[in-house]
């Protein structure tokens, strides 16, 4: 197979490789299962926000409310779930969150498509809206006993096992829904008319409408199903996490694109892989996660991502600007 | 009656009115306290450090961009300050050392923007991807001096920038003021000015009409490394103390104060005068609400729907022209 | 007589207080193919936007086959075989050919899923059967303008196309280009196609033409069969007068060199291209879109950076590839699109002309003398005649000539040496036109060097002293502007 250097996905693929081998060189212990499952577990949450982001990226946008409709998602189900339906089973509790993520996601949809507001300003405000009306009217409390199903799921696992050492490794089955978020989306992305409208809107907004795309339904549905993913992560998050803290998730936003960004979407819209989202991700988790490993501590961790961004995009960006000069 | 009419119809105009209002309607709703002078000064305290935050804000908008990164670059420079204030020994009450500590920081804030003005112009990054990244870094040298903890013990001197009246006005608030005159000034009566703005509507007008872009964005993310430099020694002076994560929530204020005031997040308009008639309703507003007891974090919802409102009525009369 | 296949009846259209369409009528019929001439900002693109259902007319009627239409909208439009190829295309540069020709067949037939292998199917059998070859997965962004402008028309293709309406066709193409377009318009009428060309410039596609439809000012001003019409007829129609074409007077024999380039060469645009430029001269420099001129002309003012050679005014060598250093030399260039790369659209018209300036206003603290700067920029308003209420106002406000006005100004008050037009009169209406050729022979009598980049032939005869024909990056000829017919030099430039 021809390796293609210009690509994100590449670059990131060999920065991840690089670390690893750096890592087992310092710290032979580094290649283990339970380095693999704490890696995995760690991009179950942010794999499912970083889908997202995507979807929004290729569709011109850009999404910074996320987080807060995954904070609002789970914190408004546990309560409602606990003082009126504690009997509803893991999956339904899932199915609820995404139902209260998609009808945030609406809101943003309804402000971005119907009323034609930029993006990044419609998210911004929407964020301190979700975030506000979660703290001012539902509560500020953290719920520590969340409703049975819930419960259930949070203790859900793939596998678990002993390492030679004594220490226990486990994989949480919220993996599993994460690898269904990136098959799903990558069906729709890739399969469906759907999936090429975003593609297509993202390329050229005025050509698509031209040719009969509805531009407005395409963004309406981009927003929806991120919001949809947002409240799902949210609901993972405090199953696995066991307690529903409202102020957990808020800040990981620009963190998260910045994983998608490092796969090579681009934020003018229309470009962007799902490979390189889950390597942006996985480069992401790495570093926080094992940055001690190769002996820089973990107050480097900003620094370093920091760096890994301006890196990730800042050579595609030269290089695009060089050839743009070549090109006359 | 055609006189409200026309200052409805500007974006200024309806922000004065909407300032105004507020005002009015939480001296109505809490009389003696939120016209108290206790009150009022203690607002004159809170508002300038995201002002000048905003400030910042809104030159880089102008241009089109944006700039994530200052409250990073505030707090890494107000940090360096604070190490310097704790561990340089002067003698007094330590004015030297102030001097020196407030002198190295805006350097350091303007070192950080030259930093960003060499990705943005230099190497072609978009703006919110090269500030996002350099913001991560500019916080991260902050922890990493710090080790994330809050660094306190300054000389009696440093109270001054933050905690002081002078002529009965707050030091901060005259700090703004200035500061607000000189980025005003330097919109309207410098080419440089025009430049970025005329940048910020057709950036490949710009450069057919040969201006020096390079040179104009590196200025430009310059000042805002400067502005935000200053913002984040009110903030040390203020709070008598240092720390890596301080003020995170005054990013989105920042961008939402600007966007507010009628800055276009695209580039090419924007007037200071809608920057401070949008900071004053904010402040207004959650002194307010602060009166009337309602809680912090309402003010984050109404600062949101606030935007978008300002937003809508934007669109909607930009569609109806 | 059978139903038309598309009726236009009364249709009027205004933006904003402007009227770009006033009552326009007109039928068109299966099989047929049918010219709309006009000069740009006749009101044709709106017509096309209207027919494509992208914009809703005022007033008037619509039908299809006979059968009256509601509102429009595109997927309307394209249901009932209306297909439109955009000037610029409307492709979605990132996706690949293959996607983009089957798309709007895919959304029309209301697929849900994306079928890969009918869409490379459908896209291959299109290609195949205008006769090209263009790889199907390659992203459309990586194609030169002649393979996009196939890409666009196969896209009208895939699907049950009845009137094909095909936007500014050829100013793209090489005459062998032209011809290939010109076979496949014979086999779409041959099956029942109907075709509306839409163009300035139209004497290449009459042959295929069987009616003729001008408007000018958002008016229907000739109608009638294609027989009846030649390219100076159409030419008088589209303007509303006879253009006399009166080239200037012969350049003395002594002028000066002002401007030497040597051998200037960049990768796939232009190569080793030399000429010089005198003193008081106006010389033109004439090419098909994608000939490089366009490269040359930015190349000129530093917006493209040469891989060698070099431009020399005035005995001194000027940095190549820096437009700030053109600048200071005293060269200037007036844009080929005023709206996205002269204008400041949203700004005043005032700064508009004043960002010229700033530097020569501005004290060492980089303060401005706005009363100067402004008072100078009011000035060339006046000199320019420049019809405006308020110079205050955002020069989007302006109509095109008067717009393209504001550009010279901008440098002209830099008294530049050397000024280089890209297309000067696009878009601009006929009494702009030729003031705005008026203002070219006004520079060159103070002694500036113009150099006039244009494919609008009767322009260039009309301003210039000499023209140099640009083909493949090449100058391949070089004609003095008397000496030379406007066929001759058409059939230069495309052959």
């Amino acid at each position: 197979m021809k390796i293609d250097w210009s690509r994100n996905e590449t670059l990131v693929a060999l920065v991840i490789l690089g670390f690893c081998v750096a890592a087992a060189v310092s710290d032979p212990g580094f290649l283990s299962i339970s380095t693999l499952t704490d890696l995995l577990r760690g991009g179950i949450v942010l794999g499912i926000f970083a889908v997202a982001a995507l979807i929004v990226l290729i569709s011109g946008g850009i999404d910074v409310s996320f987080t807060a409709v995954a904070a609002f998602t789970m914190y408004v189900t546990a309560m409602i779930l606990n003082a009126a339906a504690p009997w509803m089973p893991w999956w339904a509790a899932l199915g609820f969150g995404m139902g209260v993520g998609a009808c945030l996601g609406a809101f943003n949809g309804v402000l971005i498509a119907f009323f034609g507001l930029p993006t990044l300003i419609v998210t911004l405000g929407t964020m301190s809206i979700f975030r506000g009306t979660m703290l001012t009217f539902i509560g500020q409390k953290q719920i520590t006993t969340l409703p049975p199903g819930m419960r259930d799921f949070g203790r859900m696992m793939l596998l678990r096992g002993e390492n030679a050492d004594g220490s226990f490794y486990s994989l949480h089955g919220a993996f599993a829904v994460t690898v269904l978020v990136v098959i799903l989306t990558w069906a729709i992305l890739h399969h469906t008319m759907l999936g090429r409208q975003i593609f297509a809107i993202g390329g050229s907004s005025e050509s698509a409408r031209r040719i009969g795309i509805n531009v407005r339904q395409v963004q309406f549905f981009v927003y929806i199903y991120v919001g949809a993913l947002a409240g799902l992560a949210g609901i993972i998050h405090a199953s696995m996490a066991r307690v529903a803290n409202p102020f957990d998730l808020v800040g990981l936003e620009l963190s998260v694109i910045a994983a998608v960004v490092l796969g090579g979407a681009r934020l003018a819209g229309g470009h962007g892989t799902l490979t390189g989202t889950i390597l942006g991700v996985a480069l992401i988790v790495l570093v926080r996660n094992s940055l001690i490993v190769l002996g820089i501590p973990s107050t480097w961790q900003s620094v370093t991502i920091g760096c890994l961004i301006l890196i990730g995009t800042g050579l595609p960006a030269w290089q695009a600007k060089r050839a743009a000069a070549r090109a006359a | 009656m055609p006189a409200l009419q026309r200052i409805l119809s500007t974006t200024e105009g309806r922000l004065a009115v909407i300032a105004f209002g507020v005002f009015i309607a939480m001296a109505l709703l809490s009389p003696d306290k939120f016209l108290s002078v206790q009150n009022l000064t203690s607002m004159a305290f809170q508002f300038p450090e995201f002002a000048i935050l905003a400030l910042a804000m809104t030159i880089t908008m102008l241009t089109g961009g944006i700039d994530l990164s200052v409250v990073g670059i505030a707090n890494m420079t107000a940090i360096i300050a604070a190490l310097i204030l704790t561990n340089v020994t002067g003698s007094g009450d330590g004015w030297a050392v102030l001097a020196l500590a407030l002198c190295v920081s805006m350097v350091v804030g303007m070192l950080a923007g030259l930093f960003n003005g060499i990705l943005i112009a230099k190497l072609g990054l978009p703006p919110i991807l090269a500030t996002l990244g350099s913001g991560l870094i500019f916080t991260g040298i902050a922890i990493a001096m710090t080790g994330g903890s809050a660094v306190m013990g300054f000389p009696v001197a440093t109270a001054w920038i933050g905690n002081s009246t002078v002529l009965g006005i707050p030091t901060p608030v005259i700090v703004f003021a200035l500061l607000a005159l000189g980025v005003s000034l330097v919109l309207t009566r410098t080419g440089f000015g025009i430049k970025l703005r005329m940048f910020g509507t057709n950036p490949l007008a710009a450069r057919y009409a040969a201006v020096n872009i390079d040179a104009m964005l590196i200025k430009v993310y310059i000042f805002s490394g400067a502005l935000a430099a200053t913002s984040g020694m009110v903030v040390m002076s203020r709070a008598n103390s240092a720390k890596a994560d301080y003020g995170s929530s005054y990013l989105l204020l920042a961008v939402l104060i600007a966007v507010l005031g009628g800055v276009n997040p695209y580039g090419g308009y924007g007037r200071v005068i809608g920057v401070i008639l949008a900071v004053l309703s904010m402040q207004f507003l959650s002194s307010g609400m602060n009166m009337l007891q309602v809680s912090n974090f309402a003010r984050e919802l109404i600062w949101g729907s606030l935007l978008i409102f300002v937003m809508i009525m934007n669109t909607w009369r930009a569609r109806r022209a | 007589m059978p139903d038309a296949l598309v009726t236009l009846d009364g249709v009027t259209k205004t933006y904003s207080g402007i009227t770009a369409l006033d009552s326009v009528s007109l039928s068109i019929v299966a099989g047929e193919a049918v010219c709309l001439a006009g000069e740009n900002g006749s009101g044709k693109s709106t017509l096309i936007k209207i027919l494509a259902g992208v914009e809703q007319p005022d007033r008037g009627k619509i039908s299809f086959s006979g059968q009256t239409q509601g509102p429009l909208n595109p997927r309307i439009s394209a249901a009932a075989g209306i297909k439109v190829i955009f000037q610029d295309f409307s492709l979605f540069p990132n996706l690949s050919v293959a996607e983009n020709i089957a798309f709007s067949a895919e959304i029309g037939a209301g697929a849900r899923l994306y079928r890969r292998a009918r869409i490379r199917d459908l896209a291959a059998h299109t290609l195949q059967r205008i006769g090209v070859d263009i790889p199907l997965d390659v992203a459309v962004e990586s194609l030169s303008v002649a393979h996009k402008q196939l890409v666009a028309i196969c896209r009208a293709l895939a699907t049950e196309a009845r009137l094909i309406i095909m936007d500014e066709p050829t100013t793209a193409l090489t005459e062998r280009e032209v011809r290939v377009l010109l076979g496949i318009i014979r086999r779409l009428k041959a099956d029942g196609v109907a075709v509306l060309f839409v163009s300035h410039k139209l004497a290449e596609v009459l042959e295929v033409c069987e009616h003729v439809v001008v408007l000018r000012n958002g008016q229907k001003v000739a109608e009638g069969p294609a027989t009846e019409f030649d390219a100076a007829l159409l030419t008088r129609h589209m303007t509303g007068r006879d253009v006399a074409a009166t080239p200037p007077a012969p350049l003395p024999a002594n002028a000066a060199v002002l401007m030497t380039v040597e051998n200037l060469n960049k990768e796939g645009a232009c190569a080793d291209v030399s000429f010089t430029l005198h003193a008081g001269e106006v010389l033109g420099i004439s090419g098909l879109l994608g000939s490089g001129r366009t490269a040359l002309a930015k190349a000129l003012f530093g917006l493209v950076a040469p891989d060698r050679g070099t431009i020399t005014l005035n005995g001194k060598r000027i940095p190549t590839g820096n437009p700030l250093a053109a600048a200071e030399a005293g060269i200037g260039y007036v844009p080929e699109d005023r709206l996205t790369e002269g204008l400041f659209l949203t700004q005043s018209i005032l700064q508009n002309i004043a960002i010229g300036r700033l530097d020569a206003h501005s004290n060492a603290m980089g303060v401005l003398d706005l009363p100067a700067l402004m008072g100078g920029a009011r000035d060339w308003l006046k000199r320019l005649s420049v019809k405006t209420a308020n110079p205050d106002d955002p020069v989007r406000s302006l109509s095109g000539g008067n717009q393209q006005r504001v550009v010279l100004a901008r440098w002209m008050a830099r008294s530049p040496r050397v000024l280089v037009l890209n297309g000067p009169s696009v878009g601009v209406d006929v009494g702009s036109k030729s003031e705005i050729h008026g203002i070219i022979a006004d520079l060159a009598a103070q002694g500036l060097g113009v150099i006039l980049i244009s494919d609008d032939l009767p322009e260039v005869l009309a301003t210039c002293h000499r023209v140099l024909v640009m083909k493949s990056g090449r100058i391949t000829e070089e004609f003095d502007a008397r000496a030379v017919s406007e066929t001759e030099l058409a059939h230069r430039l495309a052959s």
